[in-house]
């Protein structure tokens, strides 16, 4: 246990590192090691006892560093068997089995851009990312607008407590719950049935399928979706209202000219994520109802690339699909905080 | 004559009433600028949020409903009841006295602590480790962990990386890959380094190491972030089935969630529980709907408690990253 009582320069650094986080950037603190202000930071300490000083601190990030060197870095280089005709049967070991496949270099990325099904899961893709972009984005705006202009306290509370709750249910929960709505046996056809009408199933209908899937979607999130926006409206001085309030300003001018912009960067940032992930549409969820409405409807990239690598085990190809996947969505971030930046919004991270 | 600085808005604050508790149904006092809402609209208001809410709860109260019913009611009521007509516990008394559902039952409770606690663990080290500026390496460290944000590696090297590994049919396979979260331990780090720093250097000078601060200091002050970040994970684990989908082969071993895909999505009946069933005294269908009530009940009875924290762990985390 180090007991030492070196300063941690605090006053050097932490000065430097709240300009930084007022400027929006993600990787907390600031600009290097050396860059506090000549004059207040004590004399360079020398690496040696620097360690020592901080060598307990050091420790306590080795477990989770572990982990992501393991769970998160070296899979990333596992990403060679899409250069490759992996074999899993060559060893017993999965390493041993990579080190010894074949090298055939593009020839997976050939087949994918060759093979229909590939560029039907795309479509896919971007389909289900406008559809949910255009219907799912603006309903935790509106709601937590709603939800903000509530007074009475204990009906905000219940309120909360009720619309935050699906988002903490299973996907299995949430696919199960539309089931036993809109399903054949659901609720609803039931009631039909019951009343001499026909009854229908909408779970297993692939021409409504991108709705339901965006409504599911809209249930689960939508009222957790509402809490980023809350906090930012809750930071709004309630003098700006006052002021305008006596300025002339309506309900709905008060809203337009002081609740929306106070909200923009919020809505800015999560666009700017929502963006950068436009790949990533709802994997469990598709996953679980892949059976029912058959695939033509609900192959998206990363179903994709679970049939033909957990599925098929063709894991070369697969690991080249998920890798063609992984390398265009690191470009939609980037270029997604790369246009925040230029319309002035803050992004995810900066330089 | 000249009124010198009191404007209309000035001084003439609307009386006190904090003399008298008010309820916490009743609306606070309107501030004095504020117009009176009209009844149109706040019938609008209550509509929209009311409806809302059924459409959440609606749902839950037919699974609910239809779970405690005998199969004479749900016979009558051709499927699932809105209204219940009798109340039976036969289908939880079924699922829990042995049998797959138990089993699942208890497979999952056991991923959800061990994982939760492990978790926790290591994420809670970690958000201290980095969360004293200054300290050697924490940047480099930092940045490691933050890029993961970007980039994930991709199911298939991941899949064969945990096959090589051993393991595959290991309960291991459920945690330790998604035992991190990279964006947990942020918002961790971001409140811990709120805490006062004349607090833990006043500790320090009294003797204190980094794990006395920690465990006496930080981890007291932090009650709040630590309980929702503890049910962010124990709700990942509690809902995970992927993972067990890809990586469990043995049916035993299977957790409640796929389970839940077994039973009440493919239709199938439970293990061990079909001479009930098939005698008439049970319905299928409140199996059903039983099996989910087990699944969602832990998460509707824990995550209200935590509710009123939820903002603070959600701001700390998105305003400092």
């Amino acid at each position: 246990m180090s007991h030492s009582t070196v300063p941690r320069d605090t006053t050097g650094t932490r000065t430097p590192e709240k300009q930084a986080a007022g400027s929006g950037d993600t990787a907390g603190p600031g600009k290097g090691e050396g860059s506090g202000t000549p004059g207040t930071t004590p004399g360079k300490l020398s690496l040696r006892l620097r360690f020592r000083r901080d060598r307990t601190l050091i420790l306590m990030t080795v477990p989770a560093l572990v982990l992501i060197l393991v769970f998160n870095y070296i899979p990333i280089l596992g990403n060679v068997v899409a250069f490759q005709d992996y074999d899993p049967y060559l060893s017993e070991n999965g390493f041993v089995a990579i080190l010894e496949s074949p090298w055939i270099g593009f020839e997976q990325f050939e087949r994918i851009f060759a093979d229909s099904a590939f560029w039907h899961a795309v479509q896919n893709t971007f389909v289900l990312f406008f559809l949910q972009l255009v219907l799912y984005f603006p309903i935790p705006i509106l709601l937590a607008l709603l939800i903000n202009s509530v007074v009475r306290p204990r009906v905000r509370a219940v309120a909360q407590a009720i619309m935050y709750l699906p988002h903490f249910f299973s996907w299995v929960l949430v696919v199960t719950v539309f089931m036993q709505i809109f399903g054949g046996a659901g609720i609803i056809a039931q009631t039909l049935r019951r009343h001499g009408y026909e009854g229908f199933d909408l779970m297993t209908d692939p021409e409504i399928f991108k709705y339901l899937v965006t409504a599911e979607t809209v249930w689960k999130d939508a009222g957790w979706g509402i809490i980023v926006f809350l906090a930012a409206l809750s930071a709004v001085s309630n003098d700006l209202y006052e002021a305008a309030a006596m300025d002339g300003a309506g309900r709905w001018r008060r809203m337009w000219h002081i609740t929306l912009p106070a909200l923009r960067p919020v809505i800015a940032l999560l666009l700017v994520l929502r963006v950068g992930d436009a790949l990533t549409v709802g994997f469990e969820q598709l996953l679980l109802q892949r059976q029912a409405v058959g695939v033509d409807a609900s192959e998206v990239l990363d179903t994709y690339v679970w049939w033909n690598g957990i599925r098929n085990q063709d894991f070369s190809y697969a690991a080249a699909a998920g890798l063609i996947k992984g390398v265009v969505g690191l470009g939609l971030v980037l270029t997604a905080n790369k246009v925040a930046h230029l319309m002035g919004e803050q992004g995810v991270y900066k330089k | 004559m000249t009124t010198v600085l009191g404007t209309p808005a000035g001084p003439q604050r609307p009386p006190d009433r904090a003399t008298r508790k008010p309820s916490p149904w009743a609306a606070p006092p309107r501030p004095v600028w504020e117009e009176e809402p009209s009844r149109a609209g706040q019938a609008g208001k209550g509509l929209v949020l009311g409806l809302a809410c059924l459409g959440i709860l609606f749902p839950l109260w037919i699974v609910v409903v239809t779970s405690l019913q005998t199969k004479r009611t749900i016979d009558e009521a051709g499927g699932l009841v809105v209204i219940p007509k009798s109340i039976t516990f036969v289908a939880y008394q079924e699922l829990l006295t042995g049998g797959q559902v138990q089993r699942a039952t208890l497979v999952s409770i056991g991923v959800t602590v061990v994982g939760t606690l492990f978790s926790m663990a290591v994420s809670v080290l970690s958000a201290y480790g980095l969360s004293r500026s200054g300290s050697l390496g924490h940047r480099w460290i930092l940045m490691t962990l933050l890029a993961t944000m970007f980039f994930g590696a991709g199911l298939i090297p991941t899949y064969l990386l945990v096959q090589a590994l051993g393991l595959t049919d290991t309960y291991l396979a459920l945690i330790l890959p998604s035992a991190v979260s990279v964006f947990n331990i942020l918002v961790l780090r971001a409140f811990f380094m709120n805490i006062s720093q004349e607090l833990i250097d006043s500790a320090r000078i009294d003797g204190a190491g980094d794990w006395r601060i920690l465990f006496r200091i930080v981890m007291p002050l932090s009650r709040a972030v630590i309980a929702v970040i503890a049910l962010f994970y124990a709700v990942g684990y509690w809902s995970a089935w992927f993972n067990a989908s890809i990586y469990l082969t043995d049916q035993d071993m299977m957790p409640l969630q796929n389970v839940m895909i077994q039973l009440v999505q493919k239709q199938e009946r439970p293990v061990g529980l079909s001479a009930q069933i098939n005698t008439g005294q049970l319905s299928p269908l409140a199996i059903q709907m039983a099996v989910m009530v087990l699944a969602l009940l832990p998460v509707a009875v824990l995550s209200p408690f935590v509710q009123k924290h939820f903002k603070k762990g959600m701001l700390t985390g998105a305003v400092k990253g």
